[in-house]
């Protein structure tokens, strides 16, 4: 056999396991990126899709956070406008975290409509830009 | 001053564009008058965005804040230190910081490349000129640094509080300097296309502004895993964000470059490979400002949705559709000299390693950008979390390892068996050794116990090589062995060098290993509470809560929770973590409230302290513990990584910086033949 094809085969082997490794990867992690209008447009067509890994991207409904410092317990409301979602979770908000703020919410919709989150993730407008305020 | 800034600008801009054309019109006619101009014209242009730069530094410093960009960057209460980075702190700013720093790395290519490599520089100061014009049109329509508001409030916004710390000041010019760097290389690698002197001399001319730039992207990736680490208190460095692999792709693709590069000088090889990841490398450094830019990517980095993204979409679209034409264009050409003789040979390795390289590129570029790819074909929109990229990273990253140990070892063209027997002995005992003695000490994961008998084959084969070449030039010239040490080095920087920069990246590697014994807890504690964690070497730490205490300081209101740290039964330390609220000069807040974390670190493993907060009116503070083994070897890595690249790119080098060297080289050349099978 020649050796240029002897590579070829080498690496042939090499992009298939990776080809293959990467649809492992994306079937186990990867998770659905959804608006609450979304998340309920998808409600209605499918009455099955409960408990399913997703992540949320909304605004936090001003007002509705409720702290609990001593169990660590987060409560508040996402929402686009269209929809909103009430939110639980456990665990330390990130410090960006407020009730004006751009989250990212990583968790499971139950039939009790309420979004159970594994993480939260704030967007500040931006870690390098901000709106002045308007004085 | 702002009226100056924004005219020097304009006159920037039409002198791009006027160095653009005298460029590519001079290289084409050979008009020595054109070429001229174009050479001057990247050196007005170097000189004009200076001038603009110093107005953006002049208007942050008198605090200017009816500009715009000085309202939304800085405060009053601001530190001088700050201000100087408030420059790249915003977008505007940095565009002009890119712009400029580009200038000047064209104007220092003007004058430093080589008398036989001139031929490329009117077309060099042409791409130069294309890339900088092109900065400045967004500047100009749609990110003007010098823009004022209808209004002058009282004090400015402040700089965000994330960005107030040490390794943020270095960490975005590190990343600017890489990703402009390319440019030159890049604006090289088009000169020989355009001009169709595709021989090996371009590659000579960008040697060292292709290791130059690998340089800056490597210290700034690192800074900026550093920065995540102290500042975002999320207990890691590295989590596959959209904006780190950014930054991750152009530093993947050179890192490739450099080392089949190498195959192209030996033996005539992978030219069209070699063009290819150049402009591969370039494109994706706009690439990654791209998508980092117009938030078409869910990122917890991402930046304010500007017109801006559009720019940069029409200018990548644009790019690649006629750099793609070019390249196919002359592609007769670049004809390879040599075929591969063997699988077993310096150069399949080389290949081998490129593949990875390139594969680990492709995968991230892939699922970074899953999400616009998914919702194109399925209309839902996937992201990928950590895992995923993990799932196909680790595997290709340790054969990547591997390979780090088995390319130096074998010869070019075609490896003997009494060579491989005579080179690998002694790497592959250190190997499986290594491997043993972790798992008698009870560890029992597959990928750290591959990891670390790949990190002792590669350490293995680096020794073994430096070993070599110490005693070859002790019995060859009598050198007393540390001077032969550091005359080896001296005299073949790019060799051993290159394996200062292996034993870099085998001390980052068995660090990503400590990731996966890390510990964590989260608890509230009363003051005099305690928590307990054992880590994995086998102590048990104690938390104990002391107190919480408020205070001001400069800039911010403070209030900080005091730790107590125990190891097995026996102080170590007290550590404090903090929350910080930012304030203006008025005493308003600025932003939410950051935490500053207490890190104390050693060569085992760091304890990591963040203060969630504190139960309203009480002592009470919710903590996060978390415990990271071998975190200092990322830091520590990270240096050796860039001392190596620094001992690569240090002039001289092979060519005689005194008498005899010469003589030497010739000499030391056929030692190491005989010592490593060359």
């Amino acid at each position: 056999m020649k050796t240029g094809t002897k590579f070829a085969i080498g690496v042939g082997i090499v992009v298939v396991t990776a080809g293959w490794l990467m649809a492992t990867g994306i079937k186990q992690s990867g998770q659905y990126f959804l608006t609450p209008t979304e998340l309920s447009r998808k409600i209605a067509l499918d009455p099955a899709f409960y408990d399913v890994g997703m992540k949320v991207g909304a605004h936090v409904v001003p007002g509705s956070v409720q702290r609990d410092v001593a169990t660590s317990t987060l409560r508040f409301t996402v929402g686009d406008g269209g929809a909103t979602y009430p939110v639980v979770f456990h665990g330390l908000p990130p410090d960006t975290f407020n009730d004006s703020v751009e989250v990212v919410v990583e968790g499971r919709l139950q039939k009790d409509g309420t979004i159970y989150a594994t993480d939260v993730l704030a967007k500040c407008g931006s870690h390098y830009e901000s709106v002045p305020k308007k004085a | 001053m702002s009226l100056l800034g924004e005219f020097a600008l304009w006159i920037a801009f039409l002198i791009g564009i006027w160095g653009a054309a005298a460029g590519f019109t001079g290289g084409r006619t050979g008009r020595a008058d054109l070429q001229r101009s174009s050479r001057n014209a990247v050196f007005a242009l170097a000189i004009t965005l200076l001038i603009a730069m110093f107005a953006v530094e002049w208007l942050l410093f008198a605090r200017d804040f009816n500009v715009e960009y000085v309202a939304a960057e800085t405060s009053r209460n601001l530190p001088t230190f700050y201000t100087w980075s408030a420059l790249y702190a915003g977008q505007k700013g940095s565009l002009l910081f890119w712009a400029t720093v580009l200038s000047i790395f064209g104007s220092l290519a003007m004058l430093l490349t080589a008398p036989r490599h001139r031929i490329y520089l009117p077309y060099v100061a042409g791409v130069v000129c294309v890339v900088a014009v092109f900065f400045i049109t967004v500047m100009l329509g749609a990110a003007n640094p010098f823009a004022r508001l209808p209004f002058t409030p009282p004090d400015g916004n402040g700089m965000n509080p994330q960005l107030q710390n040490p390794g943020m000041v270095f960490h975005p010019p590190m990343l600017y300097l890489g990703y402009i760097s390319i440019t030159i290389p890049f604006a090289f690698a088009v000169a020989a296309l355009l001009s169709k002197r595709l021989d090996v001399d371009w590659l000579v001319a960008i040697r060292k502004w292709t290791i130059l730039s690998w340089l800056f992207l490597s210290i700034g990736i690192c800074l900026g895993m550093w920065w995540a680490y102290v500042e975002l208190g999320w207990g890691g460095y590295w989590a596959w964000d959209p904006v780190e692999n950014a930054s991750f792709l152009p530093w993947l693709v050179m890192t490739a470059f450099l080392h089949s590069v190498m195959i192209q000088e030996k033996r005539g090889m992978l030219k069209k490979w070699n063009l290819g990841l150049i402009l591969a490398a370039w494109v994706l450094s706009i690439f990654g400002t791209f998508i980092t830019r117009s938030g078409v990517i869910q990122s917890v980095h991402s930046f304010t949705q500007s017109p801006v993204g559009s720019y940069f979409s029409v200018f990548l679209f644009v790019s690649i559709v006629l750099l793609t034409i070019l390249y196919v264009t002359r592609l007769p050409l670049l004809q390879t000299e040599a075929y591969l003789e063997s699988l077993v040979s310096r150069e399949a390795s080389f290949l081998f390693n490129n593949l990875m390289l390139v594969g680990i590129a492709v995968t991230v570029l892939t699922l970074t950008i899953f999400p616009i790819l998914s919702e194109l074909f399925t209309g839902n929109k996937i992201q990928m979390k950590p895992p995923a990229f993990n799932v196909v990273n680790v595997p290709l990253g340790l054969a990547l390892l591997a390979l780090t140990g088995i390319g130096p070892l074998i010869a070019w063209r075609r490896a003997s068996i009494p060579n491989l027997k005579r080179q690998f002995a002694v790497p592959v005992a250190a190997g499986v050794a290594g491997a043993l003695i972790v798992l008698v000490l009870g560890m029992r994961q597959v990928a750290p116990i591959v990891t670390i008998g790949l990190a002792c084959f590669v350490m293995g084969t680096v020794v073994q090589e430096f070993a070599r070449g110490v005693r070859a030039r002790h019995r060859q010239y009598g050198e007393m062995y540390p001077l032969a040490f550091f005359r080896l080095i001296a005299r073949n920087r790019r060799r051993y060098g290159g394996y200062v920069v292996h034993t870099g990246m085998v001390m980052l590697f068995v660090a990503f290993t400590g990731m996966a014994f890390k510990i964590e807890t989260e608890a509230s504690l009363k003051p005099g509470e305690s928590v307990s964690l054992r880590s994995p070497y086998g102590w048990t730490y104690t938390f104990k809560h002391l107190g919480v205490s408020q205070y001001d300081a400069l800039n911010r209101q403070v209030t900080a929770g005091t730790v107590v740290v125990s190891r097995d039964g026996k102080t170590i330390g007290t550590m404090v973590p903090e929350k910080r609220q930012h304030v203006d000069s008025f005493g308003r807040p600025t932003f939410q409230p950051s935490t500053a974390v207490a890190i104390r670190s050693d060569l085992r493993e760091d304890l990591y302290v963040v203060l969630g907060g504190v139960v309203g009116g009480t002592e009470t503070a919710v903590y996060r513990f978390t415990i990271n083994p071998l975190v200092w070897w990322v830091w520590y890595g990270g240096i050796v990584v860039a001392f190596g690249g620094v001992i690569v790119m240090w002039p001289g080098g092979t060519v005689g910086s005194n008498r005899v060297a010469s003589g030497y080289t010739a000499k030391l050349a056929a030692a190491n033949a005989v010592g490593a099978g060359e």
